[in-house]
């Protein structure tokens, strides 16, 4: 349980996020926020409420019901100096941003030579077991992590939310910032004071472990936990990596953690094909299959195209730290 | 099809330009025109793969160029504004850079021809996906107003084809929200590479949506660069001083291809075309500018023949620079060095 101390506080994910906007709306003038119901509102889950009263509405945009434009405005508003800050109010509505994303802000860079640069966070919740049905529970990362020119990073304890977000803002270049919605309250953890940065592209190990190195990110960070957890109980020790950022990924901790315990799991909540764990897959067969004891495996959504509404399609698309804990025993027991 | 009917002129109306800047507004013509056509020649000499041509919008982008505050506002154009792009302090030279694709082209000989960026002239980036500049301009826009910069302006452009991109209304739709400092003018040149206007929209005067809007809208006649001026600068002064949004229409004609890669002979006959260049823009501001004795017939050949040799030395200078080399493919995907894999 985390404990507030005279540096630190405890904060859920929610409040990282606020309390990180908060700080960087005070530290900069440049940094503007704009999304849909992030001004009167609040934004859907309160990360700014009250922002507006202090910030007023033209750092706070409430904008039109309009991604595209959303963040393309915001790109506009990088390449002209600012510092914009855009909201996409669930990931699942990022579809029609997505030429201004992957066309527009992951290139202005390189097709200007470098004489343009778009210096810009995207955030958005994302992901399921919120009975968000079909259009509020996606993950959208594996659909953005195959573009150069973007930053894509995913934290899961507030502490890293803090520090990341701190880098995506102080960052040069366009970050996609996606935040488990799940997490949103569910998680709780000291967090330090003051600003700090935790650099982009750097993953965390979360537990120490010799027999298994269970990959994952987001909310299945800590069901991966607590299945290690209880794992550790049966007299098993599996180590767990929090990717935190997926673009760039961190091959290092990755291959350090594979060559020491000889087998790969990794576990997200983004259907197999395609996803992370393809990319991570590859790698490793490039760079450590012979170190290997076992073959790698990926715990991961099924070939659909989203969780269903109902109970019983979202309990079958989803993951869980029992189905987890069953990966981990075949893979430390092969 | 939309149409203001092209009325030539029997006397000049200055609009408040002196006898110089009606000559620049006339040499930008002739210079944009002699470029453009540099480029297909090149194409069709085998020296580049590509060309993007601008006839028929010279009186249009002359007149708009003469518009801009050069140090103050900000130009989002699309690729089919090469006249301008010079009006407003690009170079022979550097047009002719992003043609051959050399090193020291803006973008580095990555993107099309004619797709410029430079921050000196004040000329935002884009990319050939139309409408995607447009949220720019408009972000643009907002930073200017947000940092109280009066007496600033965005100018941005496109094409009839681009009014219905979901981007282009959102973003008219967002300045108007906020009454911010830019000018939206269309280029319409009537043709969607091979669509004509008649199948891109029911209502075929692209100005009166400006209404819907909550923005003044005007249509003016795109092949005299006097009435582009106009309407332009008055516009942008509007922008300037906190009047907030417009949008303008300039109705010209697209005389050539839409490009190097394109046959228009496939979807519209010659007779057409030469029936639209009986009204060619840069003959008829010659002959105004002759019949009202602003200049002499020695004087236009006298231009013609510098814009000629401009062309030339630009092109020869532009030839002789290197390509970028193949590790520029590397730089700048982002700011330093950079591995997908830390």
């Amino acid at each position: 349980m985390a404990v507030a101390t005279s540096s630190s506080q405890v904060l859920n994910n929610v409040e990282a996020v606020r309390a990180t906007l908060y700080e960087a709306l005070k530290a900069d003038d440049k940094v503007v926020i704009l999304g849909e119901d992030v001004g009167n509102r609040g934004n859907v889950f309160l990360i700014t409420k009250d922002f507006v009263k202090e910030f007023g509405t033209e750092r706070i945009i409430d904008t039109p019901i309009a991604e595209a434009s959303i963040v393309g405005i915001a790109v506009g508003m990088a390449m002209e100096g600012l510092r914009p800050i855009a909201e996409i109010q669930f990931a699942d509505f990022i579809y029609p941003a997505f030429n201004q994303i992957v066309g527009e802000a992951a290139k202005t860079r390189y097709r200007s030579n470098g004489e343009y640069t778009c210096p810009m966070v995207i955030r958005t919740p994302y992901g399921g077991g919120v009975r968000g049905a079909l259009s509020h529970s996606v993950s959208v990362e594996a659909l953005f992590y195959h573009v150069p020119g973007l930053k894509i990073v995913v934290p899961s304890f507030p502490a890293d939310v803090k520090g990341l977000l701190n880098a995506a803002i102080d960052d040069p270049d366009p970050v996609l910032f996606l935040e488990h919605k799940k997490t949103y309250r569910l998680i709780k953890g000291e967090v330090p004071d003051g600003h700090y940065v935790i650099p982009i592209g750097k993953a965390d190990v979360k537990k120490e472990g010799s027999q298994l190195t269970v990959v994952s990110y987001g909310l299945y960070v800590h069901w991966a936990l607590e299945a290690a957890n209880q794992l550790e109980g049966e007299g098993m020790s599996v180590e767990v990596i929090d990717l935190r950022s997926v673009r760039p990924m961190d091959k290092c901790a990755i291959l350090e953690s594979v060559r020491k315990t000889r087998k790969l799991l990794i576990i997200h909540e983004d259907n197999k094909f395609g996803g992370i764990g393809a990319e991570i897959s590859a790698m490793v067969a490039e760079e450590a299959l012979f170190d290997l004891d076992a073959p790698i495996r990926r715990l991961a959504a099924p070939d659909v195209p989203a969780m269903g509404y109902a109970m019983p399609l979202e309990e079958a698309y989803m993951s869980s730290p029992a189905k987890m804990a069953d990966a981990m025993r075949d893979m430390v027991k092969f | 099809m939309a149409n203001i009917p092209t009325q030539v002129r029997k006397s000049l109306e200055r609009h408040g330009l002196s006898d110089d800047q009606l000559k620049t507004i006339f040499r930008t013509m002739l210079l944009q025109r002699q470029l453009d056509n540099r480029g297909f020649q090149l194409n069709r000499q085998g020296k580049v793969p590509f060309a993007l041509g601008s006839e028929g919008h010279e009186a249009l982008q002359a007149g708009a160029a003469m518009a801009f505050i050069r140090g103050k506002d900000i130009l989002a154009p699309y690729y089919r504004d090469l006249g301008l792009s010079i009006g407003i302090g690009l170079s022979p030279y550097e047009i002719m850079l992003s043609i051959f694709a050399r090193a020291d082209d803006h973008n580095g000989g990555r993107q099309f021809p004619n797709h410029y960026s430079s921050k000196r002239a004040g000329l935002m980036s884009f990319s050939s996906i139309l409408a995607a500049h447009i949220p720019h301009a408009v972000g643009a826009a907002y930073a200017l107003k947000y940092r109280k910069e009066g007496g600033r302006a965005v100018l941005v452009t496109f094409g009839d084809g681009t009014t219905s991109e979901g981007e282009w209304h959102e973003s008219m739709n967002f300045a108007a929200v906020h009454k911010l400092p830019i000018v939206f003018l269309c280029e319409n040149n009537q043709w969607a590479i091979s669509t004509p206007l008649s199948l891109q929209m029911g209502q075929p005067n692209i100005y009166k949506r400006a209404e819907g809007y909550g923005m003044p809208g005007e249509q003016f006649d795109g092949f005299d660069p006097l009435a582009t001026y106009d309407a332009v600068s008055r516009a942008m002064e509007r922008a300037r001083n906190g009047g907030g949004p417009s949008l303008l229409e300039g109705v010209c004609y697209r005389f050539l291809a839409h490009s190097t890669d394109d046959n228009d002979m496939t979807y519209r006959t010659r007779e057409v075309v030469t029936e639209r260049r009986k009204d060619d823009p840069v003959p008829r501001f010659e002959n105004l500018l002759l019949e009202s004795g602003i200049m002499n017939a020695e004087q236009v050949a006298a231009m013609k023949q510098d814009v000629l040799h401009e062309t030339n030395e630009a092109t020869d200078k532009a030839e002789a620079m290197p390509f970028p080399t193949a590790d520029d493919l590397y730089k700048h995907v982002y700011e330093g060095a950079w591995e997908p894999w830390q």
